[in-house]
């Protein structure tokens, strides 16, 4: 067992890397195109094709069985933060069917260095995450929503990601397969 | 910490959404890409020396780009340096970690070089960073080996 904490160990990295070259990215893109609203959209793609191939890992790692409700799936979310960001999120404010919460990120590893400026007040500099969530989430076959509710960024007081359930995707499933 | 998948996928879409083909149809436009590196080097240089001693000469910093920077961003050292002593430096890294996952089937070599821009400029952001105007380039030797060729500008 310490063997394995020993060796999961030599696959992080620093975070100032993991930041620097996230906010050098988020940078170019705002030079590329001007609108926020528009980098927006780009950064929630990319993280929606991190996500698509990120949850393979997370499988393959964790060895996780199918999810029973969308709580299960809050905990798996939770779990995914702590492995791969470092930071445990707290799942609070569910809503009254159980198809929708919200993560508060105490410390957001991405934003680490990040103030922003005035004109940039609709950047939503953290939605890689949002998209690394329904892209993850989809390739499970759960179609999700995500955004950003309130963000320390922009002087909330917190950063709160919510999350909220759409539909299975079961037409989806390739056929012959389980 | 933050675990190194997360910085593998996030390279795989910078390479996606940054480059795009140049006016001349055969080449890749890796110029935006580049920035990128050379922003994050600049920026992470500073971090990473922040306990460091003041360097001697040029090798010395070139010894300190393939040992301690290499090693925080791909946890291994390059695994040779040479040098004309006369500002050219070409560091060899035998398993070029953003490669490594591609096949080296002849089929796919030619897109390789676009993986390494982002590197070339985090080279070349840290080498500003310390004083040094560079130029850098990399190529695929024998996937997944690379060579970075740095020539330093003396101005």
């Amino acid at each position: 067992m310490a063997k394995q904490v020993k060796n999961l160990d030599s696959k992080k990295i620093s975070s100032d890397l993991f930041s620097l070259t996230y906010g050098s990215l988020v940078f170019q893109l705002i030079k590329d195109y001007e609108n926020p609203e528009d980098v927006n959209k780009q950064l929630e793609r990319i993280g929606y094709n991190i996500g698509l191939r990120l949850i393979e890992d997370f499988l393959a790692k964790t060895n996780t069985p199918r999810c029973f409700d969308f709580k299960d799936v809050a905990d798996k979310i939770q779990s995914a933060f702590r492995m791969y960001l470092g930071i445990t999120p707290s799942i609070t404010n569910w809503s009254q069917g159980n198809d929708e919460f919200s993560l508060i990120l105490d410390a957001n590893p991405l934003a680490e260095f990040i103030e922003l400026p005035d004109h940039l007040v609709n950047l939503r500099y953290s939605n890689i995450l949002p998209g690394i969530i329904r892209g993850s989430l989809e390739m499970v076959q759960i179609e999700a929503k995500a955004w950003f509710m309130q963000d320390y960024l922009k002087g909330d007081a917190t950063t709160e990601l919510r999350i909220k359930f759409v539909k299975k995707l079961e037409d989806v499933m390739p056929q012959g397969e389980d | 910490m933050i675990d190194e998948v997360l910085l593998d996928l996030l390279h795989i879409e910078l390479v996606n959404t940054l480059v795009t083909p140049s006016s001349n149809k055969s080449e890749l436009n890796v110029t935006e890409l580049e920035n990128v590196g050379h922003s994050t080097g600049y920026r992470l240089i500073e971090r990473i020396t922040k306990d460091s001693h003041r360097f001697k000469d040029e090798l010395d910093i070139m010894k300190f780009i393939c040992k301690d920077f290499w090693s925080v961003i791909f946890k291994k050292q390059i695994d040779n340096l040479r040098t004309n002593h006369q500002g050219i430096y070409v560091l060899l890294d035998h398993r070029f970690r953003f490669i490594s996952n591609i096949s080296s089937s002849k089929q796919f070599i030619e897109l390789m070089p676009k993986y390494l821009a982002f590197s070339c400029g985090l080279i070349r952001g840290a080498l500003g960073n310390l004083g040094f105007n560079a130029i850098v380039t990399g190529e695929v030797v024998k996937p997944p080996s690379c060579r970075f060729q740095v020539q330093i500008n003396k101005t």
